[in-house]
C-alpha cells in the first residue's frame, strides 16, 4: 500500500531527512583590511527560516560578516556558503539574498512603488506580475496608501518599512537586516521588534539580524551570535547567552553583571568554590573545566542576589554587606551594597505597591544580609 | 581570482582616467614644457624659435626695466589682494550671519560676478571712468570740476580694476569658510574673557584661514598675469607681465623671450601656490 | 584675567537669524551699522558699473555719457550685425561642442578620483588643480606655442581642445563634490535587488549625480562662451568669437552697439550661472 507523507509530517518524524543543510555558513570566514582582522576565523551555522542575530559592540565585526553574506566584501580567506552552495566571487546581484540598510538606502528619485518594483524588474519578471507583488508588499508593510511617495516625504518609521518591503518583495533565502531599527526612537523600535518578528514568522524567510542592542537581540532571535573584536565568543539561543555565558566578555555584554575575581578553593562536581579578594568565599556553576588553583572570575547577576534582615543558617554565599546607596527606578530598587570594599549592584523586585519610602528596603549605611544560590552564580575562566 | 579583479578594477581606472589624464598631459603639462624648453632658444631669420640654445632671453629679464615690471607687478597684484581682503572679509562676515534666504540669495549675487564675463564687467569700469563717461559726464553737470578728469591710464585705474575684478573671488572662499564658522566659539571667546580684538585674531582668523588663503591665491594669480585690466584700464600707459608676454607672443613676435618672462610669471605663481600649500595645506572646494 | 565673573554658557541650537541679542550686547550694533554699511557699498561697486552699461545700451546717442532718450536702436543693429552675429554663432558651436567634451571627460575622471585608489592620484590631483594656478595669459601663449609647433591649424579644432582643457577641471570638480556626498549603501541596494555594474550606473547613479552634471556643464557652457584671452591666442582665421569680436570693436572705439552686445553677454552668462547654482543647490529629490 502506498501512502505519502507531507512535508510537515517528514520534517515532523525525520527532520533531517529535509533540512539537513543550512540557509547560511560561514565557514572559517576571515576579513583583513591591512594587517587588522575585522573578522578573525568566524564559523557558524544559520538554520532555514531561523531568526539569527549578530550581537556586539560597533567595530566587533557583525556588519563585516553581513556585507560578506550579502557580497559587498570578499572574505580574505574561508567560505560562505548560502543555500549550500559556496558563493565565491558571487557578486550581491546574482546572489538570493536581500539587505535591509541601516540607512535604507531607498533610491530618492523613485517612488515608494518604483523602489520595490526595482528587485522584480531586474529579474524580467513580467509588468502584471510586479503590480501584483509590489501591492502585496505594501500590504504586508501597511504602506498601500504611500505607493506614490517618495522617500523623504515620509517619515523614518515609514521608510523602513519601505525597505523591508523592496528587500521581501523578492522573496529572498535570506533577509540580511543591518541594524534596521538604530534609526528610530525608542517607542517606535518596541513596536517594529514585534512587527519583525511577526513578519518573519509568516514569511517564512531566514533572517539575519545584526545589532549592538542586546535587549533587541534577545526579544527577537531564535538564536544570537554574540560578537567580539572580530570573534565569534558564543552562538546560542537568547536564555543561553543570559543564563550560560560562555565567558566573561559575553556575561557583561548581555545584561548586568556582578564580577567578582578570586582563586578555584574547590570544586565539586558542577560548582566551583571561589575565594575572593575581600576574603569571602563564593559557590557557582562551574564552567569550561576550570581546576582547583586556577584563577577564574565569578558572575551574578544583579537580580539574582537578595537582600535580607536575617540570614538563613548555613545558607551558601550569604554575607553581611553594608547599604551604600539605593535607586528607585519604577519596577525595581537598584540597591549598592559594599562587600568589604568590593561594590556590588543588587536589584530587588518591587512587587508590591506603596507610596512609603521606608517599605523598600534599606537606607544608605545600614547593614543587611546579601545571599544567593550557587545555581544563580557561575564561575568563568579568566 | 583577487588578482582578476584588481586587473578589472585597474581596467576601470585606466579607461575612466584615461581621456582626462591625455587632455590634461597633451593641453596643459606639454604646452607649459615647451615654454620652458622654447625659453632657452633664440630666433630664426623669420622670428620663429630656433636653435642654438641660448640664455639670452634670461639675460634679457635682468635689465632694470623688466625687474621694475616683475616688481611692479607683484606689489600691485599684493595690494589688490589685500584690499580685496580688507573690503571682502567684513562682507562675507556679515553675508555668514545672514538669514538662510538671504543668505542664499547673496551668494547669488557674489556669484554671478564671478562667473560672467570679465573682459565685459572690466569694460563696464572703463566704460565708467572714461573721460567722457558717466562719473565726468555727471560732475561736471553738478558743476564739480570745470574740464574731464583723467581718471583711466593710471596705476590707480588699474588697480581699482583690478580689485573690481577679483573681488568676487575673494569674498566667495572667504564666505564658504565663515558659514561653516560656529559663531558659539565667539561666545566661549567671550565668555573666557577674550575681548574683540583677541576673539578676532586668536578664534577667528585662525579658523577662517583656509578661507582667507584660498582667497588670496585666487586673487593674487589672475591679478600678477592680467591682461585684460591693464589693457583696458592702463590705456597702453602702464605695464604688467601679462601685457608683455601679450606683445611677446603679438607684434614683437618674440616667441622666445616671451617664454621666458612666461616661466618667470609662473615661478611667481608657483611660489605663491606653495606657500599657500604650505600654510593651509590647501582646502579643496574653496573655489 | 580681568573678566572675574565667567559663566558658563551653554551652547545650543543657534537661531538662523541675527539672535535676539541680550541686552548687554546691544553696543555691538555700531559694528553691524558698519558691516552692512561695507557690504552695501561693495555690491553697489560691483554693480553699479553693470547697470550703468546696460542703461547706456538704450541710450539714444553715438557718444558720450548724456541721456539723449531710450532707444532699442542698438540691439536692432546688433541682429543686423553679420560679423557679429557670425562670432555669436561661432561662440555658441564652440561651446556646445566643448561643454560636451566637458562634461564627459569631467565626469569620467571624477568618477575615477573619487570611486578608486591608485597610486597615480595625487599627481592627477595636483593637474586638475592646475587651471586654477596657470595664469589664462600663461596658458594661452602655451597653447599657441604648442599648436604652432605640432603644426596644427589654428581655428575650430584648436578653440574645442582649448576650451575642453580649461572647462573640464571645474565639470570635474562639481561632479566630484556630488559624488563625495553620494550614500554608497544606495548603489549597494541595487546590486543587492539584482541589478549588475552597468544598470546600477545607469539607473541609479547617473540619474543621482545629474543635477551636478547639468550645473558642470552650464558652468563650462558660460567659461566657454566668455573665454577671451586663451581663445585669443589659440583662434584662427574665420574664427573670431563673440569676445574677440567685442575686444576688436573696444580696440577701434567704443559704440553704443558694443555695450548693447555686452549687456546680452552678461545676461546670457548670468542666466546660466543662476540656473547652474540653482541645480547645484537642489538637495537630490
Amino acid at each position: 500500500m502506498l501512502f505519502t507523507l507531507s512535508d510537515v509530517e517528514v520534517s515532523a518524524l525525520a527532520p533531517d531527512l529535509i533540512r539537513n543543510d543550512f540557509a547560511v555558513e560561514l565557514r572559517d570566514v576571515v576579513k583583513l583590511y591591512g594587517t587588522m582582522a575585522a573578522v578573525d576565523h568566524v564559523s557558524m551555522s544559520i538554520r532555514h527560516n531561523e531568526f539569527f542575530s549578530l550581537l556586539g559592540p560597533s567595530g566587533c565585526g557583525k556588519t563585516t560578516c553581513l556585507r560578506m553574506i550579502a557580497g559587498f566584501e570578499r572574505p580574505t580567506s574561508g567560505q560562505i556558503l548560502i543555500d549550500s552552495k559556496i558563493m565565491g566571487l558571487t557578486p550581491p546581484f546574482q546572489r538570493n539574498v536581500n539587505t535591509v540598510f541601516q540607512s535604507y538606502a531607498l533610491f530618492p528619485h523613485m517612488t515608494v512603488e518604483q523602489n520595490v518594483a526595482f528587485g522584480l524588474e531586474m529579474k524580467g519578471i513580467s509588468r502584471a506580475e510586479i503590480v501584483r507583488r509590489v501591492g502585496e508588499a505594501l500590504s504586508l508593510v501597511r504602506l498601500p496608501h504611500l505607493a506614490k511617495r517618495y522617500p523623504k516625504q515620509m517619515s523614518g518609521g515609514q521608510q523602513q518599512r519601505v525597505a523591508l518591503a523592496r528587500a521581501l518583495v523578492n522573496r529572498p533565502k535570506v533577509l540580511l537586516l543591518d541594524e534596521p531599527l538604530g534609526a528610530l526612537d525608542l517607542k517606535l523600535r518596541k513596536e517594529m521588534q514585534i512587527e519583525l518578528k511577526t513578519l518573519q514568522r509568516d514569511v517564512g524567510i531566514t533572517f539575519i539580524y545584526v545589532t549592538h542592542d542586546q535587549e533587541e537581540a534577545l526579544t527577537m532571535s531564535d538564536r544570537i551570535a554574540v560578537m567580539s573584536h572580530g570573534k565569534a565568543l558564543q552562538i546560542g539561543s537568547p536564555l543561553e547567552i543570559y543564563e550560560r555565558p560562555a565567558c566573561k566578555f559575553v556575561a557583561d555584554f548581555i545584561g548586568e553583571t556582578n564580577f567578582l575575581e578570586g582563586r578555584v578553593i574547590a570544586i565539586n562536581g558542577e560548582f566551583a568554590t571561589l575565594s575572593v579578594a575581600t576574603g569571602h568565599t563564593f559557590t557557582g556553576r562551574r564552567v569550561n573545566g576550570l581546576q582547583v588553583g586556577e584563577i577564574a572570575t565569578l558572575s551574578v547577576r544583579p537580580e539574582k542576589m537578595q537582600l535580607v534582615e536575617h540570614p538563613v543558617d548555613g545558607a551558601a554565599n550569604t554575607y553581611e554587606v553594608t547599604v551604600f546607596s539605593i535607586a528607585y527606578v519604577g519596577s525595581d530598587t537598584r540597591v549598592i551594597i559594599n562587600l568589604g570594599d568590593q561594590r556590588l549592584d543588587v536589584w530587588e523586585q518591587n512587587s508590591t505597591s506603596t507610596l512609603n519610602p521606608d517599605d523598600y528596603f534599606f537606607k544608605p549605611g545600614e547593614k543587611a544580609w546579601l545571599t544567593f544560590k550557587p545555581e544563580n552564580a557561575l564561575v568563568l575562566a579568566q | 581570482m583577487l588578482q582578476t579583479i584588481r586587473e578589472r578594477k585597474g581596467l576601470q581606472v585606466l579607461g575612466l582616467m584615461f581621456p582626462g589624464g591625455v587632455w590634461l598631459i597633451v593641453f596643459f603639462a606639454l604646452p607649459l614644457a615647451l615654454i620652458f624648453a622654447i625659453s632657452f632658444m633664440s630666433r630664426d631669420d623669420l622670428s620663429r624659435p630656433a636653435l642654438p640654445l641660448t640664455l639670452a632671453n634670461y639675460q634679457q629679464t635682468f635689465d632694470l626695466l623688466y625687474i621694475n615690471l616683475f616688481l611692479f607687478s607683484v606689489g600691485l597684484s599684493l595690494l589688490t589682494t589685500l584690499i580685496t581682503l580688507l573690503i571682502a572679509f567684513p562682507v562675507a562676515l556679515f553675508m555668514a550671519r545672514l538669514p538662510k534666504r538671504w543668505r542664499n540669495l547673496m551668494t547669488l549675487l557674489v556669484m554671478i560676478p564671478f562667473w560672467t564675463n570679465f573682459l565685459v564687467r572690466t569694460y563696464a569700469l572703463q566704460f565708467l571712468m572714461r573721460a567722457n563717461g558717466p562719473i565726468n559726464t555727471l560732475l561736471l553737470g553738478l558743476g564739480l570740476i570745470d574740464e574731464p578728469v583723467q581718471l583711466l591710464s593710471t596705476p590707480f585705474a588699474v588697480l581699482v580694476g583690478l580689485v573690481y575684478g577679483e573681488l568676487p573671488f575673494m569674498i566667495l572662499p572667504l564666505y564658504t569658510s565663515l558659514e561653516k564658522f560656529d559663531w558659539s566659539m565667539i561666545e566661549a571667546a567671550q565668555d573666557l574673557g577674550a575681548n574683540a580684538l583677541n576673539t578676532l585674531l586668536r578664534v577667528m582668523l585662525p579658523l577662517t584661514a583656509p578661507g582667507i588663503l584660498a582667497g588670496s591665491i585666487l586673487v593674487f594669480v589672475p591679478s600678477v598675469g592680467s591682461y585684460i585690466t591693464v589693457e583696458l584700464m592702463g590705456g597702453g600707459k602702464i605695464n604688467m607681465i601679462g601685457r608683455v608676454i601679450a606683445q611677446q607672443f603679438g607684434q614683437s613676435s618674440n616667441w622666445p623671450f616671451g617664454s621666458a618672462i612666461s616661466l618667470l610669471l609662473m615661478v611667481v605663481v608657483t611660489i605663491a601656490a606653495l606657500i599657500y600649500f604650505r600654510i593651509g595645506r590647501g582646502e579643496r572646494g574653496a573655489i | 584675567m580681568s573678566n572675574e565673573t565667567s559663566t558658563i554658557v551653554v551652547m545650543g541650537e543657534r537661531e538662523e537669524i541675527f539672535p535676539q541679542e541680550p541686552a548687554e550686547r546691544q553696543r555691538v550694533r555700531p559694528g553691524r551699522l558698519a558691516l552692512v554699511t561695507i557690504t552695501l557699498l561693495t555690491f553697489a561697486f560691483l554693480y553699479v558699473p553693470i547697470a550703468i552699461l546696460v542703461v547706456f545700451s538704450f541710450n539714444d546717442a553715438r557718444t558720450g555719457a548724456v541721456w539723449q532718450g531710450f532707444t532699442l536702436d542698438w540691439y536692432a543693429r546688433l541682429f543686423r550685425n553679420e560679423r557679429l552675429l557670425d562670432a555669436a554663432l561661432r561662440s555658441l558651436i564652440i561651446a556646445t561642442v566643448s561643454t560636451a567634451g566637458s562634461v564627459v571627460i569631467g565626469t569620467m575622471t571624477a568618477l575615477a578620483m573619487e570611486r578608486f585608489r591608485f597610486r597615480s592620484k595625487t599627481f592627477w590631483d595636483g593637474l586638475l588643480y592646475m587651471p586654477v594656478i596657470v595664469p589664462e595669459i600663461v596658458a594661452g601663449v602655451s597653447l599657441l606655442l604648442f599648436f604652432a609647433t605640432a603644426g596644427i591649424e589654428r581655428g575650430f579644432f584648436t578653440l574645442v581642445v582649448s576650451h575642453i582643457a580649461f572647462s573640464m577641471p571645474f565639470v570635474y570638480l562639481t561632479v566630484r563634490a556630488r559624488l563625495a556626498d553620494f550614500d554608497l549603501s544606495i548603489e549597494e541596494a541595487a546590486k543587492d535587488l539584482g541589478a549588475d555594474e552597468w544598470v546600477t550606473f545607469r539607473r541609479i547613479t547617473l540619474p543621482l549625480l545629474m543635477p551636478g552634471i547639468v550645473s558642470g556643464a552650464l558652468l563650462a557652457f558660460t567659461l566657454s562662451v566668455d573665454d577671451f584671452i586663451i581663445s585669443f591666442f589659440v583662434t584662427g582665421k574665420g574664427w573670431d568669437t563673440l569676445p574677440i569680436y567685442i575686444w576688436s570693436a573696444l580696440k577701434r572705439g567704443v559704440t553704443p552697439e558694443v555695450n548693447a552686445v555686452s549687456a546680452m553677454l552678461l545676461l546670457f552668462s548670468a542666466t546660466l550661472v543662476v540656473g547652474s547654482l540653482i541645480l547645484q543647490r537642489r538637495r537630490s529629490y
